[in-house]
């Protein structure tokens, strides 16, 4: 822990010890991070490849920051990485289990994410740091997960919000064909119908497969675009839902009309980006880029706060029982910064992590949702995603 | 152009260094990589002087001779003659230094490295380095003890305040204060330590002789969304009498009695309030104001905001040259 500072040292400085180190062992507190990888098409940009420390290297650094406060706490934390496929998950899982993990961060998609839950029953606490869907924190919520990703709904709160602020409240609305795509295109449809936006024209653009990363690519999706968008009601903006990433990145500049697009591509929301430098950010940014030699991803984000999440309650209750943990972090007592300017709590309806969402486009942070305007009696960011009057999550048990 | 200007303001400075350094204020622009110089009794600018990469924490030498100023992204503090704005001297200050605390002697520099978890200790006669403190995630604020011997540093992330011993370089206590602590106070009397939390909302009260909380002072404002209130910089009068506290984006100065530690006023400023200076003789206060571009004045005795003055982009530090 203190190697890189040593590394440093001239010959003639002190090294000064903290005297807080504690005498007898550490306290061990482990957690797990399970990647469950899809085995799909590779993204449509190959900026967008997915590199192979993806969620772990978030994972580093939060072990990092947690091991640096506690060696003033007698606290060592420890992450084990496992990569799976969505066959084999269910068997990683098992072995996490029968190796007595407590805590673990999973980075798969809603379905996955659902099964591992039911799968964890009250053997652990699963904390989401990928999957969106907004039945996991409604219909099919878990009392033992937390969700640290923001659900689709929250993203698309966020990204409405601005919208009406801008006043642009006609959209054309266009999602893809996968399942991920309609469910973002209901949340869309719902922030819609929240915040008073109307959808004058929505569109499926299905995915037909196709080679769409040959070299001619370019010039076939250059005619499709604009033939795809012409003749739609008149709209102010246009939103794309293709989380399946088929289409969207395509569509800026090649819509029929000149409108500009939001969603899946143009200005997209987002738990975190690797441009935002508000509240700290900055020096978040400097540390995972000097850890992991690369930018920041979501993934890496909401694992890195996810880890947190743990680190935070293990240092507030001093303590490295895991019982305890888990039940502080339920708690209203609870919360955690993650430099997006206030702290992070947890909805006790749902467990979904409160949190501010970035609107960005691919160079810099455009706006941070919620916005000023929208007000709510108990937290502001409870404008963003289903609230507790709306929620249909009943908790099986409260234990 | 803006060089041009600098320069010519540059030579204006220079014809008249002998008179009335005292009370110049002196302030960091984070975003325009300079410090922008104003006249204490006028409020007039006097001009504005490049010193380097994203300049943040601004301090000065008890005799007024030195002005040193945290450059974060160049690795380095460096150090101006106050009179002429010329570069004096670099010390080594370790990776992206933030804020940093002299010796109430003038030396050493006790600087805190953001990016790296330490407290660097810099020698200012010899620019030697003395010791590098590994302290919590994101050190930031600094104070010193009015008798020199504990140093506190503040980490953002691990939330803590750490009391380093001044002659051993060792941390004695480590004290859990509320989410993301900016700054570390002490009374002029050392009888009080104050450390404000951003996140937290909070001022932590902290008894130095047993490392305990005494207090925690909250705000509230009428109109302003509770997480608008992020405690930055605090500054309490050398007679004890009155705390101002930063609140950044709620734009606000909080006004506490600091015998009671109850807020008195909230006095409403420019916009993301970060840090504070007095004058030296506690008439006025200075505020930099990173959004809105300016430093707003504030009457110490009257709680009244006087005057705001235009200043670089994204304002971060602030010093005033000793009488």
């Amino acid at each position: 822990m203190l190697k890189g500072i040593m590394g440093l040292l001239a010959g003639t400085v002190a090294l000064a010890q903290p005297a807080a180190a504690q005498t007898q062992d550490p306290v061990l507190i482990r957690a797990a991070v399970l990647r469950v990888d899809d085995p799909g098409l590779p993204p449509i940009s190959r900026l967008d490849l997915p590199p192979e420390d993806l969620g772990f290297a978030g994972a580093r650094l939060a072990i990092e920051d947690n091991d640096t406060t506690g060696r003033f706490m007698g606290q060592d934390f420890e992450a084990t990485e496992v990569a799976a496929s969505p066959d084999t998950a269910a068997a990683e899982m098992a072995k996490l289990l029968e190796d007595g993990m407590e805590f673990i961060v999973v980075l798969a998609d809603d379905a996955v994410t659902l099964e591992l839950a039911d799968q964890v029953g009250d053997q652990a606490m699963l904390l989401n740091a990928r999957a969106r869907g907004d039945n996991l924190r409604g219909k099919d919520c878990r009392f033992n997960t937390i969700h640290v990703a923001p659900s689709r709904a929250m993203l698309a709160d966020g990204l409405t919000q601005f919208l009406m602020w801008k006043n642009w409240p006609r959209w054309f609305l266009i999602h893809g064909s996968h399942p991920e795509d309609l469910a973002m295109a209901e949340a869309y449809r719902n922030a819609a119908n929240k915040f008073g936006a109307r959808i004058v024209e929505e569109r499926e653009y299905e995915d037909t497969g196709g080679a769409r990363r040959t070299d001619s690519g370019h010039v076939q999706v250059q005619a499709q675009m604009p033939v795809f968008t012409q003749r739609a009601a008149d709209h102010d903006i246009v939103i794309t839902a293709d989380e399946a990433d088929v289409f969207a990145a395509y569509m800026p500049y090649l819509t029929w009309d000149p409108r500009p697009v939001a969603g899946s591509a143009g200005l997209v929301p987002r738990s975190w980006h690797p441009a935002m430098e508000a509240w700290g950010g900055t020096q978040f940014q400097n540390r995972f880029e000097s850890l992991a030699d690369r930018q920041i991803r979501e993934d890496d984000y909401q694992t890195w706060l996810a880890l947190r999440i743990i680190g935070e309650a293990a240092t507030r209750t001093q303590s490295g029982d895991p019982e305890v943990l888990k039940k502080f972090i339920l708690s209203p007592e609870f919360d955690v910064a993650g430099f997006k300017g206030q702290a992070l709590t947890v909805r006790d309806w749902d467990h979904q992590v409160r949190q501010p969402i970035l609107l960005t486009t691919g160079v810099v942070t455009t706006s941070v949702s919620p916005q000023d305007q929208y007000l709510h009696q108990t937290s502001q960011l409870d404008t963003l995603g289903v609230d507790r009057p709306e929620t249909q999550c009943q908790f099986q048990e409260a234990s | 152009m803006k060089h041009l200007l600098s320069a010519t303001t540059g030579l204006a400075l220079l014809i008249s260094a002998d008179t009335a350094l005292a009370n110049r204020v002196f302030v960091t622009n984070e975003r325009s990589n300079d410090v922008t110089v104003i006249d204490g009794e006028t409020f007039e600018v006097i001009g504005t002087y490049p010193v380097g990469n994203r300049p943040r924490g601004i301090t000065i030498s008890p005799d007024g001779s030195e002005l040193y100023v945290c450059v974060s992204d160049d690795n380095l503090v460096r150090v101006f003659d106050p009179n002429t704005m010329e570069e004096l001297h670099t010390l080594p200050s370790g990776p992206d230094p933030e804020l940093f605390v002299l010796h109430p002697s003038g030396n050493p520099l006790f600087i805190a490295n953001e990016d790296d978890n330490i407290v660097t200790v810099v020698d200012t006669e010899t620019h030697q380095m003395l010791a590098e403190v590994p302290v919590g995630v994101e050190p930031e604020g600094m104070g010193v003890s009015p008798d020199g011997a504990v140093v506190i540093n503040t980490s953002e992330t691990t939330n803590m305040a750490h009391f380093i011993d001044t002659e051993t370089y060792e941390i004695t206590a480590n004290v859990l204060v509320d989410s993301r602590p900016r700054f570390a106070q002490y009374t002029a009397d050392g009888s009080k330590l104050y450390v404000t939390s951003e996140i937290g909302g909070t001022v932590s009260v902290i008894d130095p002789a047993t490392q305990q909380i005494t207090k925690k002072i909250s705000f509230e404002i009428p109109g302003v969304l509770p997480e608008a209130i992020q405690p930055v910089g605090a500054r309490v009068t050398s007679d004890g009498s009155k705390l101002f506290v930063a609140l950044g984006p709620a734009n606000r100065v909080a006004v506490v009695d600091a015998e009671t530690d109850e807020v008195i006023d909230y006095l409403l400023v420019g916009q993301r309030v970060w840090q504070l200076a007095f004058s030296p003789d506690e008439k006025w206060l200075y505020t930099t104001n990173g959004n809105s571009n300016d430093v707003s004045i504030i009457d110490v005795e009257a709680n009244e905001v006087v005057r705001s003055v235009q200043v670089g982009q994204q304002p971060w530090g602030v010093v005033v040259a000793p009488d």
